[in-house]
């Protein structure tokens, strides 16, 4: 269990193979999705999943932490309103999640960057990444290919 | 069975003040389905914590939204003075909790008069906004913002409020309360618009369990999870009773925000008499190390802050996860078997706002 400052929020760890019984477990007491958040440290995603019991009002987390290569079950057959938190995590930080119950396919946000918040994001980057300047973040790319790409076709046009 | 087509619904709509879209499945005239997309403004705000320093990122958390932005701001320095195990003063906490509760009612008259403008009530929406005008005063009387206030600060805040100051708050509080008395009237019980609002859209206590649904609209049916109970900042020392109705339609959740408008002017004037003497703020050295979730009830609902912190200016992660994105599962459930006519008052029930939402 990590401690956490705020006695009233529990933390604990667990593995990804235990993560739909606990989630399912959550959901037998009738507890709320309160969130599911990712954040990229260490060069691992950590998945933290918040329940909140609402007779007591008290927040519950459990967290999973996963290389960035593994697969996260998703937990929309539990927990329906997981849906826009799962699509979120997969894209902003490319964590591989599987069946999600409806997949936006990357296109819940309108955005140019893929997975910026991710390990090779321009927001996250990890000790053995290109370091994010506003030279080589994924816009500034795609609008460099974009320029490059605009004097030919000018010219198939004439 | 009637012929089945999709019917798109924003992300420019009238009754939308921000961007979000539904394709709407309809059978005739009825909804069958609602799959939402959203993610017209998102701008990465979370983000922005490997590039700004851990005290900058308070005025930027600030920005994320134009009716909420006091209450992120306290979200976010919340979960750095608990990782920091920072002590705030009692001043600072009654402070906040006024501007906050201010924060509220300019946010519910602001609903107020959308809803109303919704429904084709226009000189309602006047009234509505015109009262609004007066909280918004207020605010700057005491912070100098009308929309972003920053007076927020990791271990404090950075302005305080006079006596003189406090006795005014207190006269046009006495106008505030009695204004919206008699708006409140109509809204509660004018025919056409009870007719507009009883009976449509109504989800179960059980269901806004189920769909993760927080705030007022969460507290129209039934369900008490007003956090302010948990007595962070000041309310440990207000009485609080939460607002709740058990009706679970439009009309619950426009009784349930009026209650609160009324219910953050008490809470002011309990504030106004029992705030200490004594220091806005304490100084704060060093940085953060470690992990905190913070939840705030924000005027839309239960707002959630994590801080995931390493030690060095520059803080490894900042969620906001604001109740907007929680209440969207729970429109699209309540738009299911209602007639295409009441999309646009559906939408307006939850208060969306999607700034916050995205970030």
């Amino acid at each position: 269990m990590i401690e956490l400052r705020n006695p009233e929020n529990v933390l604990i760890e667990i593995e990804k193979g235990e993560l739909l019984a606990k989630v399912a477990e959550f959901k037998k007491k009738n507890n709320r999705l309160c969130q599911i958040c990712a954040a990229y440290v260490n060069e691992k995603f950590e998945l933290s999943y918040s329940f909140v019991d609402d007779e007591t009002n008290l927040m519950s987390n459990i967290r999973l932490v996963v290389d960035p290569s593994e697969e996260v079950p998703s937990v929309t057959e539990i927990v329906p309103d997981a849906l826009f938190y799962e699509n979120e995590m997969k894209e902003l930080f490319g964590v591989k999640i599987q069946n999600i119950s409806l997949d936006f396919q990357d296109k819940l946000y309108r955005i140019a960057a893929v997975h910026p918040f991710g390990p090779q994001g321009p927001m996250g980057v990890s000790d053995g990444a290109e370091a994010a300047t506003p030279e080589n973040t994924v816009v500034a790319k795609a609008q460099a290919a974009k320029a490059d790409a605009k004097p030919a076709d000018d010219k198939e046009g004439k | 069975m009637g012929k089945r087509s999709v019917i798109p619904f924003g992300p420019q709509h009238p009754v939308l003040p921000e961007p979000i879209h539904l394709d709407l499945v309809v059978e005739d005239e009825k909804i069958v389905e609602a799959i939402p997309s959203i993610g017209f403004v998102h701008r990465g705000l979370e983000g922005l914590v490997t590039k700004k320093d851990f005290n900058q990122m308070t005025y930027i958390v600030e920005r994320t939204c134009g009716i909420c932005s006091f209450g992120h701001g306290m979200g976010y320095v919340e979960t750095i003075e608990d990782i920091m195990k920072v002590e705030v003063p009692d001043r600072a906490k009654y402070l906040r909790t006024i501007w906050f509760e201010m924060s509220r009612i300019h946010s519910h008259l602001l609903w107020l008069g959308l809803m109303a403008d919704a429904f084709g009530f226009e000189n309602l929406f006047y009234q509505a906004w015109r009262i609004r005008e007066k909280v918004l005063d207020m605010i700057e009387m005491t912070t100098g913002g009308r929309v972003i206030f920053s007076v927020n600060k990791v271990g404090g805040v950075i302005k305080d409020i006079t006596p003189e100051m406090q006795a005014k708050i207190l006269d046009d509080l006495k106008e505030v309360e009695a204004e919206t008395k008699r708006i409140a009237t109509t809204f509660l019980n004018d025919y056409s618009v009870k007719s507009r609002l009883c009976g449509v859209g109504i989800l179960t206590k059980q269901q806004m369990i189920d769909l993760g649904c927080t705030g007022p609209f969460a507290r129209a049916s039934g369900l008490n999870n007003d956090i302010r109970l948990r007595g962070y900042e000041a309310y440990k020392d207000l009485d609080l009773e939460p607002c709740i109705s058990t009706d679970g339609d439009c009309y619950a959740r426009c009784d349930v925000r009026i209650q609160e408008i009324f219910q953050s002017i008490d809470l002011i004037r309990q504030a106004c008499a029992k705030i200490p003497a004594g220091d806005i703020a304490v100084p704060v050295k060093g940085n953060p190390n470690g992990e905190a979730f913070v939840r705030l009830e924000q005027p839309r609902g239960e707002a959630v802050y994590y801080v995931k912190a390493n030690g060095t200016p520059h803080i490894d992660r900042f969620r906001l996860r604001t109740p907007t994105f929680a209440n969207l599962m729970g429109l699209c459930e309540m738009l299911k078997n209602t007639e295409l006519a009441d999309v646009g008052i559906l939408a307006v029930t939850i208060d969306p706002c999607i700034s916050c939402t995205e970030r």
